[in-house]
Formats: C-alpha cells, sequence, structure tokens
C-alpha cells in the first residue's frame, strides 16, 4: 500500500512538472495548448541526446533540457503563439495538434521510432530504506525535485514583483493592462518558464516513462487532465491533481490491471461533473 | 481576381449538380465504388462534426465516440440480432442520439476548456472499453463476421462495392437533406447567433444551452449514422473507429473544407480521402509531416478552408 502511494506520488511529480507550465499559459492566456507534452520531449531528446552521443552527466543534460525546452518555446511564441491569443480556441487547438503532428514526424525521421537508451547515474540507482519501506532512489530524487520545483514556483509567485504581476494579469488581464503591466512580455516569461519546466520534466521521464516520439501525444490527455482537474491559471491546483492522478492511475496499475487507463478517465469525468471550474479554481472567475 | 457573381437562384443548381458529379462515380469509376462510399461517409461524419463545431461553436475533439459507438451498435445489431441493414441504421441513430443527448448536459455546462476535456475524455473511455470487452467487441482485432442481409431483400452486398455505393449514397443524401433543413431552419440560425454570440442570443431571449444541447444531440445521432454506415458497407468494425485519431483526422477534413458551411465536410472528405489514397504507400510519419504542416498554415493564413476559397471565387447575389 504504503509503496503504491510513493511511486503514485513520484509520478504525479513528474506530471506536475510538466503540466505546471500548461496550467499559467491556460490560465493566463487562456490559450489552449495541446502541443506542451512536445516541449517536454523536445527537453527530454536534448538530455538523451547529450548524454548517449557526447558524453554529458546526468545533471549537466538535465539543465540542457531546460534550457532547450525553453529555447525551442521562446522560438514558437514569437513565430506562431503570439498571434492567436486573441484567436477563437478552435484555431489554437488545430495550430497545437498541426504542433505535435509536426514534431512527431520530425523526431521519428532524426531519431528513429523507438525507445531512447538511458541508463541511470550511479547515485540513483538502487534502493534506499525511508520510514520502513525500500523505495527507488530515482522515484525519491523526483519526489525531491517536485518539491523543490513547487517551493521554488511559490516563492517566485507569490514573493516577487514578477509573480505580483502575473497573478494580477490571471486575475482580470484587462485592469493589469491598464495599470501599466506589460501583459504580453510577462506571458512570453511564463510561457518559456513553463517551456523550461517541460523539458526538465521530459529530461526526468526518461528513467520513467521512457521517451519515444509519440511521447507527446500518448501522454498529452494525462496533462490536461491534471491542469483540468486541477485548475488552470494556479500553481497548487496542478499540484494536487497531478499527485491525485499519479496515485489513481498507478493504484489502477497495481489492483486492477485489466481496467487500463480506464479509471482516471472516470476520475476525471466525475471530477469535472462535480467541479467543473477545477478542484481549486482561480479567484476572479 | 474578380469574384464570378452567381445569383441565389442557381445555387440549387449547383447543389444538385454537385451531387449528381458524386452519383456518377458510379458508371465513371467503377474500380473506385468503396473509396468513393467511404468518402461519402467521412463527408457525413464531418457534417455532424460541423454541426456542433462549426455552426453551434461546441468545441469537441473527441466525436469519434459517436461514430465508434453508432458502428458498433450496427455491427452488433448485425451479428446477433437481425441482418436487415435499415434497422441497424435506425438503432444506431436512436443509440447515439440518447448518449448524445446525455453527453450534452456535461458538453454544455462547461468552458471550452472543460468542453474540450469532457469530450477527449469520453472519447479515451469508449475506446478504452471497446479495448477491454474484447468479448463483444473484438479487442484490437474489430468486430469481425458480420454479413449483410441484402438491401430490402433484393439487392444483396456485392465484392464490387455497387450496392454498397448506392445504399450510402442515398442514405448519405437523405441524411444530408434533413441536416440541411435543420440547419436552415430558425434553429439553425439560432446556432449561428450562439457561435457568434452567445451573450446577445442570451438578452434576445434565445435558450442558448437548450438549443446548443439539441445540436449536440443531433450531431451525435448523425455521426452515429455515419459510423453504422461504415460499419454496413464495410462489414467489419474496426477499433481505431472510437479513437482520438479518427477525432483529430475528421477535424482536419472538416477544416480543410471550411467550418461553419454546408458542403465544407463532404469537400474536405473528397479532397482529403483522395490525397490519402494517392499517398497511401508514404510512410504513415511523413503523411503526418504534411498534415501537420496543413494545419499550422491554415491557422496562420486563414481563409476558412475549399469552401472559404469558392467564397471568394463565387460571389452569391441576394435574391430580391
Amino acid at each position: 500500500m504504503g509503496i503504491v502511494i510513493f511511486d503514485g506520488v513520484a509520478y504525479g511529480m513528474l506530471l506536475f512538472l510538466i503540466a505546471v507550465g500548461l496550467s499559467i499559459t491556460m490560465g493566463l492566456m487562456n490559450f489552449v495548448n495541446l502541443a506542451h507534452g512536445a516541449f517536454a520531449m523536445a527537453g527530454g531528446y536534448a538530455a538523451a541526446v547529450a548524454m548517449n552521443s557526447y558524453g554529458w552527466g546526468f545533471f549537466p543534460a538535465l539543465a540542457l533540457s531546460f534550457v532547450a525546452a525553453a529555447l525551442v518555446g521562446g522560438l514558437l511564441e514569437v513565430l506562431l503563439y503570439r498571434r492567436l491569443y486573441r484567436s477563437h480556441p478552435l484555431d489554437q487547438v488545430l495550430l497545437s495538434i498541426g504542433l505535435v503532428f509536426v514534431s512527431i514526424a520530425s523526431f521519428t525521421y532524426f531519431f528513429g521510432p523507438s525507445m531512447q537508451p538511458f541508463t541511470l547515474p550511479a547515485l540513483l540507482t538502487g534502493q534506499v530504506a525511508l520510514a520502513g519501506m525500500e523505495v527507488g532512489r530515482y522515484r525519491l530524487f523526483l519526489i525531491v525535485c517536485g518539491v523543490l520545483v513547487l517551493g521554488a514556483l511559490l516563492l517566485l509567485l507569490n514573493k516577487t514583483r514578477f509573480g505580483a504581476m502575473v497573478r494580477a494579469s490571471v486575475d482580470n488581464q484587462r485592469v493589469a493592462r491598464g495599470t501599466g503591466i506589460p501583459v504580453q512580455r510577462l506571458f512570453f516569461a511564463t510561457f518559456v518558464l513553463g517551456c523550461g519546466l517541460a523539458g526538465l520534466g521530459g529530461a526526468l521521464s526518461l528513467g520513467m516513462l521512457g521517451l519515444e516520439p509519440t511521447f507527446p501525444l500518448k501522454y498529452l490527455v494525462l496533462f490536461l487532465i491534471v491542469v483540468c482537474v486541477g485548475g488552470a491559471g494556479t500553481v497548487i491546483g496542478p499540484f494536487v491533481a497531478a499527485l491525485v492522478v499519479g496515485v489513481v492511475d498507478m493504484a489502477g496499475k497495481y489492483y486492477l490491471p485489466e481496467a487500463g487507463a480506464f479509471l482516471i478517465y472516470v476520475f476525471m469525468v466525475v471530477t469535472l461533473l462535480l467541479r467543473p471550474h477545477g478542484l481549486i479554481p482561480r479567484k476572479g472567475l | 481576381m474578380f469574384p464570378i457573381s452567381l445569383s441565389a437562384r442557381r445555387l440549387p443548381w449547383a447543389e444538385t449538380a454537385f451531387w449528381l458529379l458524386l452519383a456518377s462515380g458510379f458508371f465513371l469509376l467503377p474500380e473506385h465504388l468503396t473509396l468513393l462510399s467511404q468518402i461519402l461517409i467521412m463527408g457525413l461524419f464531418a457534417v455532424s462534426l460541423d454541426m456542433a463545431l462549426g455552426y453551434a461553436g461546441i468545441l469537441t475533439v473527441g466525436h469519434a465516440a459517436f461514430f465508434g459507438v453508432g458502428a458498433y451498435a450496427a455491427g452488433l445489431w448485425a451479428k446477433h440480432a437481425w441482418a436487415e441493414p435499415f434497422s441497424g441504421l435506425l438503432l444506431a441513430l436512436l443509440v447515439c442520439a440518447t448518449l448524445g443527448y446525455l453527453l450534452s448536459y456535461l458538453v454544455v455546462r462547461g468552458a471550452d476548456l472543460t468542453r474540450l476535456m469532457i469530450t477527449i475524455g469520453v472519447c479515451m473511455l469508449l475506446g478504452e472499453l471497446a479495448n477491454r470487452l474484447v468479448s463483444i467487441t473484438g479487442g484490437t482485432d474489430g468486430l469481425q463476421g458480420i454479413t449483410m442481409a441484402p438491401v430490402l431483400g433484393l439487392f444483396e452486398f456485392d465484392l464490387y462495392g455497387r450496392t454498397g455505393f448506392v445504399y450510402t449514397f442515398v442514405m448519405v443524401l437523405l441524411v444530408f437533406c434533413v441536416a440541411r433543413r435543420i440547419l436552415r431552419s430558425p434553429f439553425g440560425l439560432a446556432l449561428r447567433g450562439i457561435h457568434d454570440s452567445s451573450k446577445r442570443m442570451q438578452a434576445i431571449g434565445s435558450p442558448v444551452a437548450a438549443r446548443l444541447r439539441m445540436a449536440y444531440c443531433f450531431s451525435a445521432a448523425i455521426a452515429g449514422l455515419a459510423g453504422a454506415l461504415m460499419a454496413q458497407s464495410t462489414q467489419f468494425v474496426g477499433i481505431e473507429s472510437l479513437g482520438i485519431n479518427r477525432s483529430a483526422e475528421i477535424l482536419i477534413i472538416l477544416v480543410l473544407g471550411g467550418a461553419g458551411r454546408l458542403y465544407g465536410g463532404l469537400l474536405g472528405a473528397i479532397v482529403y480521402m483522395v490525397v490519402h489514397d494517392w499517398f497511401a504507400d508514404m510512410n504513415p510519419e511523413y503523411w503526418m509531416f504534411w498534415i501537420g504542416c496543413f494545419l499550422i498554415a491554415v491557422v496562420m493564413l486563414g481563409g476558412g478552408g475549399l469552401m472559404g476559397m469558392l467564397a471568394r471565387i463565387f460571389k452569391v447575389e441576394k435574391a430580391r
């Protein structure tokens, strides 16, 4: 029982890392971005290539994954996303589905359709005793990463001027613009940050989910569930939702393997039935 | 370029010509009748999606749920109960209309993101269900062993797809006429109004939520009918007819043809299926790449698909 919850929490942390950027972009600009997983994949591949072909260590590769995904995200924001903030959600859905398709095809072309090979660094292999359980070191590392990122994001959003501006823009964009907050630039910054975090999550998922070109499509629904169930526009919402989704999914895999992914969809539909705006809806809604 | 003007009275002639051209495929392309039937079915499916997405503006990316449910309903009915085709169509229609109406309560009340999630979620849920219930649906192998009885007891489904084509053509034309009637009625106008500004429609006293629910229900019913036609004409139901990929495909077809236009879905289906057929031996990854590029280009350049292009070439004069 304990180990299931532990694994579920580790899985949830991974989902949180990838999805938190999506939550902010959806909350701040109401942009329905289905291509968020593609940025995670870009970061993950950057890390995998750096480690496998250039012999980088695991931790520098993690840093690289953040930078690479942030760069790709920034580039696409300027080229494509920026023009569609005021468009109908259908256009945004189409653009992001198009991006997902193009990314899957290009990554298959350049890196082949198979899963990226990955060996854990010696520091993170094996088990460690914790509260009477033998838990995987890598999963513990994931949880530590998730908590660190959550803490950093909460500090950034609640204690800095930048965070105050972001919160103001999420609550009421027009008034925020009226008081002189550069919403457009702010959005660019949060988008890039969110993509970077997704890239980090993509690199970390090398050791847990595995990375292949269909990654953005395969886990798309999970990321969306995390954002939607948690409530777009917050940090705590996706965190709680990611943990719940991770534990529910993991428990389903352990105890009800024949139900497959069924459980998680039922969970989502029921949650949205009871709370259409998510578990923790943002203020000003 | 000057738009060619077309008087409104001539439009019905253009429509008749379009359908006659499709029908002439029976004589002109006898080797490709199966493809033609599939084009017609996908066209009808796209029209059903258009009703929900293009006219009513309900953001749905899971419409294959209804297509698949209709296909499985008709397939199972023919396999286990009665192989007569029309009864299967009726059953699929009723099942999907009920399902659509029940789901509409969930879909309509949320915001765009919630609608998107509910529709994707239901589609994935049903797909997972079909995948798990192997004893009923055949799982990943698909539902096999369907044998349809002759249409009206006279015309047997043959290997060349002749009966299949005529049957599909007549049914698609019939349903399309009904859909056309619905969309051109005051109800259809109300949907357009809601699409443009739901707040103002509310203000002038239009029951917005009820209208959207009805539109979603009609749309689901037609999608189910398209699925049933697919099951009957191919005598097979694949698991992919329920999946998210089919949903994305039909969205692409609709966007290619032009959303929010009556003939957008049909035109899109013709072009998409023919091009797909030409490049059938192309590596699926490259196909995906070009489709992705196409989607990005459509969004960035705008223009409303093929129908948007036609609308710029031909200008319809208002009847006086």
